[in-house]
């Protein structure tokens, strides 16, 4: 029993290893791909246009509600402790600082890591990365490389959606307690506000895009195992990016307040 | 011995030297499986080779080898003179663009059209004027018979159309080898024979030089030039098709009864 438990736990680090191992493999080829010619300009436009432009509704949506539920859950604490002034601060900081950034990657993750996952699964599966291959194209340059630089760029203007329909809708929220001008909301919650409070986390989400893009570029291109891989591969891409994004955002964090103090 | 069956009646061989595609020795294993084992093949130009055998011998791995998309463990193979298998990313495209490659289930991109599919490599590899383009790609088409379906989208034709349309794309960069995958399975009997005289008709146009695999032994008695019957990975052998209907292997017997 020890052995096989033994021979489990080993195998289990193998498989963690070589993932790893196999990833950063993934890495140096889009890299690779990335900084040579052909350039596949207008397949970098299809891609920023279905990863950004066809998530704007739901990142503002989501930005949306995030606004009123601070306003809301907020509103009650600081009236509690004296500080109900402090309402258009808390939200404005809460959505630029942290909120906004967060949950527009894990609903990009949900959105676009599953599509990723899911479309270059199938390609693999059917043999379309096969035909590319051997129509002497590159799939890490025009499948890859375009995702995941895409995801990069979007990102940060997904996230800036995210924050401004939070800061509106969290001001509409707030203004519907207590009646308040938008431009007296702005000015109450960006008094003490410097740029090295809202650049560095609105610019930590290219490195959340650049895990959404590798992890489920990846992902998908090494599927296998027919329909049943190409959903295990989409379901995969949604489930570690946006662990890896929350574990980035710890170290992000951290590297902000070292690096970009306020 | 491994090319030609010991009691097979002698032929002409190929010429090596001058063979488009000579592949020898060639070995490759997936974990303790050896998939193919000392594999020597060598196609003449214009010449069309059908290799058989059965399910799990190692054909379809075989192209792949072939065109580059897996390596071997060992062995050679040389299209127009040159070692691939050693090239790089790079060395290892400009050969592709000498290949065509006809995937099982024709692998068509199914976020484009019919005429995109065909426009994709010359997209990439050409430099042609958009009509100029255009125009051969419906070309191209034409000579498959798919001429009228350019905007379908993969999903809204049938598996034979769409075979037409893999081979429509795999002829777009006028390719001196062409690899055929299965190209009749799945197919009825009519459109199968459709596929047998498209392949006849590129090669007296095109004098290509082809390698098909198939299931499909009489089928590809229209075609072929040459037979070779794979067995555990093994060339057991290799020749006209009356050469194998010779051969006394009680493997190859069986099989050609199988497949009557």
């Amino acid at each position: 029993m020890p052995v096989d438990l033994i021979n489990t736990i080993w195998n289990g680090l193998v498989t963690f290893f070589e993932w790893f191992g196999n990833l950063g493999l993934f890495c140096g080829r889009v890299v690779r791909a990335t900084f040579g010619k052909p350039w596949e300009g207008r397949e970098f436009i299809r891609q920023m246009d279905a990863i950004g432009s066809k998530s704007f509704p739901l990142v503002a949506l989501a930005g949306a509600a995030t606004g009123v539920v601070l306003s809301l859950q907020t509103r009650d604490s600081l009236t509690r402790f004296g500080a109900k002034a402090m309402l258009p601060a808390v939200i404005i900081f809460s959505l630029i600082k942290e909120s906004g950034p967060v949950i527009t990657a894990l609903i990009v993750s949900g959105r676009v890591g599953a599509g990723i996952g899911a479309e270059l699964g199938s390609m693999r599966v059917t043999e379309q990365i096969d035909a590319m291959e051997v129509s002497a194209v590159n799939p890490y340059k025009f499948l890859a490389s375009t995702r995941v630089l895409a995801c990069l760029l979007m990102l940060p203007l997904l996230t800036l959606a995210a924050d401004g329909s939070g800061i509106v809708l969290g001001w509409i929220s707030a203004t519907l307690s207590e009646p308040m001008t938008f431009r007296l909301f702005l000015h109450s919650g960006l008094k003490n506000a410097t740029l090295s409070d809202f650049l560095p986390p609105t610019f930590k989400t290219a490195i959340f895009g650049l895990i959404i893009g590798l992890v489920s570029c990846f992902q998908g291109m090494r599927t296998s195992g027919g329909t049943a891989g190409v959903g295990r591969s989409a379901t995969s891409s949604v489930v570690l990016s946006s662990l890896f994004i929350i574990l980035a955002d710890v170290i992000l964090v951290r590297f902000i307040q070292v690096f970009f103090p306020s | 011995m491994t090319t030609t069956e010991k009691s097979a009646p002698p032929r002409a061989q190929p010429s090596d030297s001058q063979a488009p595609l000579v592949v020898s020795g060639l070995n490759k294993s997936f974990g303790s499986q050896k998939v193919l084992q000392g594999v020597d093949l060598t196609a003449d130009r214009g010449q069309t080779v059908v290799v058989l055998g059965r399910s799990g011998t190692g054909k379809s791995v075989l192209l792949k080898l072939i065109v580059g998309l897996q390596r071997p463990d060992s062995g050679s193979i040389r299209i127009n003179g040159q070692e691939i298998t050693g090239l790089d990313m790079d060395g290892l495209n400009e050969i592709r663009k000498k290949i065509g490659f006809l995937f099982q289930q024709a692998a068509l991109y199914d976020s484009l059209t019919v005429e995109e599919n065909v426009a994709f490599p010359l997209n990439r590899h050409t430099t042609l004027p958009d009509a100029e383009r255009k125009e051969k790609v419906r070309a191209l088409l034409a000579s498959v018979g798919m001429e009228h379906d350019l905007s379908k989208m993969p999903a809204d034709i049938s598996g034979g159309m769409q075979k037409r349309v893999g081979l429509a794309r795999a002829l777009a960069l006028d390719p001196e080898i062409l690899l055929f995958d299965e190209p009749t399975s799945g197919l009825d009997p009519i459109t199968s024979t459709e596929i047998g005289e498209l392949i006849v008709k590129l090669k007296k146009e095109r004098d290509l030089t082809s390698i098909v695999v198939t299931h499909d032994v009489h089928g590809a008695k229209s075609f072929a030039d040459r037979f070779v019957l794979l067995r555990e990975g093994k060339v057991v052998v290799d020749g006209t098709f009356p050469q194998l209907e010779q051969s006394s292997d009680p493997f190859v017997v069986e099989f050609l009864k199988d497949a009557a």
